[in-house]
This record gives C-alpha cells, sequence and structure tokens, in this order.
C-alpha cells in the first residue's frame, strides 16, 4: 500500500495528473440517427483527489466513466491517465467461483505479482477494509456491505493511481452506505489514491468528495463545479454538507426542469 | 488537494465518523447482522427427503407389476415375473458375466465420452467466441443435436466396419454437439458485468477466457456434460443391439438383442434394467455431485 507520505508529497506538485479529459464528446447510434451523450466535457482530477460527478439520469456519467475505464472509446476528445484505472460498480462484480480471498489475488495475479506474495497481499487488503477473516468466504456468504468492500479491496489490488466508481453504494441500506462512505474516507486518506465517484445522490456527493461536478442531461456537460471545503472526516447529517447538498440540489433541480419546457 | 492530515482523526465528541474502533465496532456488528447461517442438513433429514421418495416408488412399481402377473393380464412370456428377472440377475451374477457386460459398454461409453469431451470443449469454445466460426457452424451443430444417433450407425459400420472404432465414432458423433453446445450456451450466459470487470482488472484475450469465461460458463458447461453423458450411453446402446459381431464382446445392448432373439422376455427386461440403472449410476455418482458442489459453493442451490 501506499503511504500517508506518498500522497503528502503528492500534494506538493501539482503538474501531473491522475486523469485528463479534455474536450470528449460521446455519440450513440439511436433511433433518431446519432444521439449525444456527452459534449464537450473537460475535466482533470489531479493526483490524490476526491472527485464526484453528480447528475440526473441521462446525463452520461457512467459514459464517461466507462470511457475513462477505457472500456469504449470516445467519438471527439482524448482522455489520458496515470495507467490502467480501476472501477467499481454498482453491482460487486466479484466472481462466484472464487472466494473473497481468491478474488483479490485474481487482481493480484493479472498485475503480475509473484504467487508467493499474493496471499500476504490479500490478506493485507482484507484487513484494510476491516474483512480479516473473510478471505476463505464465498461471496454469497457475504452481506451486500461486505461484498462491496471486498470489491473495493480488489480495487485497491490494481494499484491503480485512479479509482473510479460507479454509484457502487446506490442498491445498499443506508446504515451500510453510511458506514462504507466512512470507510472510503479513511482508506482514501491513507492511500494517494484518487476517487472520480460517479452518483446522483447530493449528499453522498458532497459527503465525499473535494470537489463536486455537476452535469446537465442529454447531452451531458458540465454545469458546474463547487469545491468542498468542509473538513474531514464528515457526516452526511452534518448541517455544512446538507448546506451545500441543498444550494447543488437547487441547481440539479433547474436542470432538469429544462428537459420538461420543450 | 487532499487534506494533509493524513492519519486517522481521533473521534471526537459527536464527529466520531474517521474513528477507528467506533466505526469498526459499527461494521463488525452489521456484518455479523447480515451474514446468513448455513449448516449441514442433518442425515435423517436427508433420509427422508431424498432417499425415501424414490425408495417407495421403486416399491411401488415392483408391487404393481408381481400384481399384474398374477393377475394374468397378458402371457407370461409377455410379461416375465419379477422374480424371474431376479434370476436371470443371479444366473449371470453366479456365472461371472454380469461385471462383464457391465463392464464392456461402461468401458466403451466413458471413453467415448471421454474422446466427445476432447473433441466437444475446444469446439465449443471455438463457436462461441470466435463469430465467423458460429455464423459457419453453430447452426448445423444444434442441428446435429436434433438428429437421433443411430442414425450414424448405418454410415459408422460401412465406413469402419464392425468394430470398436465404429462405436466409438457413433457416441462422438452423439455426444461432441451436445457437449459443444452446453458450452456455447454456457458462454452465452456469461454476465456481462464479469467481462467488463475481469477486463479493468486486465483480463482480455486468453487471460479473460482462461480466467474468467471458462469458470464462469462452469454450470452451463457442466450441464451440456451431463447431456453428452446421456447421448454417448443411448448411442452406444444404438450402435450395441444394431451391430452385433463375437469380436465385439458382449455388452448390455448386445444382451438386449441376444435376449430378442432367444425370445427371452426376462432377458430382455435384465438387459433394459442395467442399461438403465447404468445410466442413473453414472449419472448420480458422477455429474450430479460435481453439478451440485459447483452451483453450491456459488450459491446457487437454494437449500440443501
Amino acid at each position: 500500500m501506499a503511504t500517508a507520505l506518498a500522497k503528502a508529497a503528492d500534494a506538493g506538485t501539482s503538474v501531473a495528473h491522475a486523469a485528463r479529459i479534455e474536450h470528449v464528446s460521446k455519440s450513440f447510434a439511436g433511433p433518431a440517427g446519432q444521439q449525444l451523450v456527452l459534449d464537450d466535457i473537460t475535466l482533470d482530477v489531479a493526483p490524490g483527489e476526491f472527485v464526484t460527478l453528480l447528475g440526473a439520469s441521462g446525463c452520461g456519467k457512467s459514459t464517461l466513466l466507462n470511457l475513462v475505464a477505457g472500456l469504449d472509446r470516445p467519438s471527439a476528445g482524448g482522455i489520458t491517465t496515470d495507467g490502467r484505472p480501476a472501477l467499481m460498480f454498482q453491482e460487486h462484480a466479484l466472481f462466484p467461483w472464487l472466494t473473497a480471498g481468491k478474488n483479490i489475488e485474481l487482481a493480484l495475479k493479472l498485475r503480475g505479482i509473484a504467487k508467493s506474495e499474493r496471499r500476504d497481499k490479500a490478506e493485507e487488503l482484507l484487513e484494510l477494509v476491516r474483512l480479516k477473516g473473510a478471505y476463505g468466504k464465498r461471496v454469497h456468504e457475504l452481506s451486500g456491505g461486505m461484498r462491496q468492500r471486498v470489491a473495493l479491496a480488489r480495487a485497491l489490488a490494481q494499484d491503480s493511481k485512479l479509482l473510479l466508481m460507479d454509484e457502487p453504494f446506490a442498491a445498499l441500506d443506508a446504515i451500510t452506505r453510511d458506514v462504507l462512505h466512512d470507510e472510503l474516507t479513511r482508506i482514501w486518506r491513507e492511500t494517494n489514491l484518487s476517487v472520480l465517484f460517479v452518483t446522483h445522490n447530493v449528499r453522498e456527493a458532497v459527503r465525499l468528495a473535494e470537489r463536486v461536478v455537476l452535469l446537465s442531461s442529454r447531452p451531458g456537460r458540465i454545469a458546474r463545479e463547487w469545491t468542498v471545503d468542509i473538513p474531514q472526516p464528515r457526516r452526511i447529517e452534518d448541517a455544512d454538507v446538507a448546506e451545500l447538498s441543498v444550494e447543488i440540489t437547487e441547481q440539479l433541480r433547474g436542470e432538469i426542469r429544462r428537459h420538461g419546457q420543450h | 488537494m487532499a487534506s494533509t492530515e493524513t492519519t486517522d482523526a481521533k473521534p471526537t465528541g459527536g464527529k466520531a465518523t474517521g474513528g477507528g474502533n467506533d466505526l469498526a465496532g459499527l461494521e463488525a456488528g452489521l456484518d455479523a447482522l447480515e451474514t446468513v447461517q448455513t449448516g449441514r442438513t442433518p442425515f435423517r433429514k436427508t433420509l427422508v427427503d431424498k432417499i425415501l421418495p424414490p425408495v417407495v416408488a421403486v416399491l411401488l412399481v415392483l408391487v404393481v407389476w408381481q400384481i399384474l402377473v398374477w393377475a394374468e393380464v397378458v402371457d407370461s412370456y409377455k410379461l416375465p415375473a419379477p422374480s424371474e428377472v431376479w434370476s436371470e440377475v443371479r444366473d449371470a451374477w453366479l456365472q461371472g458375466t454380469l461385471h462383464e457386460y457391465i463392464w464392456t459398454s461402461v468401458s466403451r461409453g466413458l471413453l467415448g465420452f471421454l474422446m466427445a469431451l476432447a473433441i466437444g470443449t475446444p469446439l465449443g469454445l471455438l463457436v462461441a467466441r470466435v463469430k465467423f466460426v458460429r455464423a459457419a457452424i453453430g447452426p448445423i451443430l444444434s442441428g446435429l443435436q436434433s438428429l437421433p444417433s443411430v442414425a450414424w450407425v448405418p454410415p459408422a459400420v460401412l465406413w469402419l466396419g464392425l468394430n470398436d472404432r465404429m462405436m466409438y465414432a457413433v457416441i462422438l458423433l452423439g455426444a461432441v454437439p451436445s457437449i459443444a453446445n452446453g458450452l456455447v450456451s454456457g458462454v452465452d450466459q456469461v454476465p456481462p458485468l464479469f467481462l467488463r470487470a475481469g477486463r479493468t482488472l486486465g483480463a482480455t484475450g486468453l487471460r479473460g477466457t482462461w480466467h474468467i469465461v471458462m469458470p464462469a460458463a462452469l454450470p452451463g458447461y457442466l450441464a451440456g456434460l451431463k447431456q453428452g453423458w446421456a447421448f454417448s450411453w443411448r448411442s452406444l446402446m444404438a450402435a450395441e443391439i444394431i451391430a452385433s459381431s463375437p469380436e465385439l464382446g458382449v455388452g448390455l445392448g448386445q444382451l438386449l438383442e441376444n435376449g430378442r432373439t432367444a425370445n427371452s422376455m426376462s432377458m430382455v427386461f435384465f438387459a433394459i434394467l442395467l442399461i438403465l440403472i447404468v445410466g442413473i449410476a453414472i449419472d448420480l455418482l458422477i455429474f450430479s455431485p460435481l453439478e451440485r458442489s459447483v452451483l453450491r459453493s456459488r450459491g446457487l442451490l437454494p437449500n440443501r
């Protein structure tokens, strides 16, 4: 795992980018010809930065994440990332034929880690997400929250500079989600990871991020950005989190209202 | 930019968010509450739920059979008594020919099945993963499944003569399509999410096939194997009944045919019974446990 020191060092230099998205557009072939989903998106994620992409459905936020992950190609513009990013989905996407530990080891193996080191590293990562002892557990034996933590550990096993998260907590109950927010914040602060986190939940966005980027819908454009100065650790029910959430929600509603006017 | 204070904040007052122990304790509680407890079923329950019903069914069939014999519904040469069939079994056992009949057919069937496995697996993978191959031979492969394998016996005899090679040819023509098709449908049913997850982990090309596609397709593949075995066994019986030759030895199909020519209904029943039992036994001893263990390890069996 990267050390706290590495993060502090990264904070000093602001030349590099974990991800650089430049004038990216994406259109898909639809029933009414080419449909523009993303329109001229330009966004940088600095090393160690936590950015949330916020938007209503149809704003193309998942599409953008897929482009950054390299699972799809932009129609125009360019994306550069510092190495191959890790990706976490709304569904845990753990492989049911492997145990929790072996899921993590597969990520290590595909990264080229020697066999002798994999077991220790996997145990270490499980400990990081506080799932010590879950190594031999099958995926179906774990609760929803535990599955997402194993998925997080597997994503961390890739040792990427950038972690992409596609509404990873949307399917969890509120209590579990709060706990995982705390976990994610803790792990993010302990490592020098950059995070690009997609959500439609305004409070979640404010709870987690240093910067919230609001996308408008159809086509997705960057509508506005907020820098979140509230010190970590935060809680989702904090007054200052709520206050900024209200402001952002107003703007988001305005974006959605525009679509009903024609 | 990230906060430069990078260690875990101690819980202070109401704001206990990053607090190590607090969060860890909460998490441990949630994990304990939400984890499903599973246990082994006691043997008595297995006995009552799984073993008793088929035993009762078999006994019932025997009773009805015996009643029909006593009532003389049909001529006795058409319907032998269970005891007559049993004495056929005993005689064959005492003469030492029983295991010979069974082994002749089972060894042929299993060897043929293994060959079908070795051919059907790469073939299925090729059809599933290569678009051109799928378009070219996919429809033929699934069409072949509906062709009764007994249809292959006459050409196989003409091509290869009356020998073991002909038997294996018939088994292969029957079993390879179902094994290949099972794998194809297994691969088709792999959730796209696994493929995406695999790709982000760096499992592409052959590594993706080996680490993601194959294990994900395993349940469908196993179903194909099970069907492949059933087809192997049926094809072999067809071949043994039709093609008889002294050099081929007496297998179960041959035994059935011998019973017919000798006009011995008890021998015919005996042979049919053995064919049925072997088919069921192989399935129960090999394929069902394999399938169950794979499904169970993935949490796909509702209750034990």
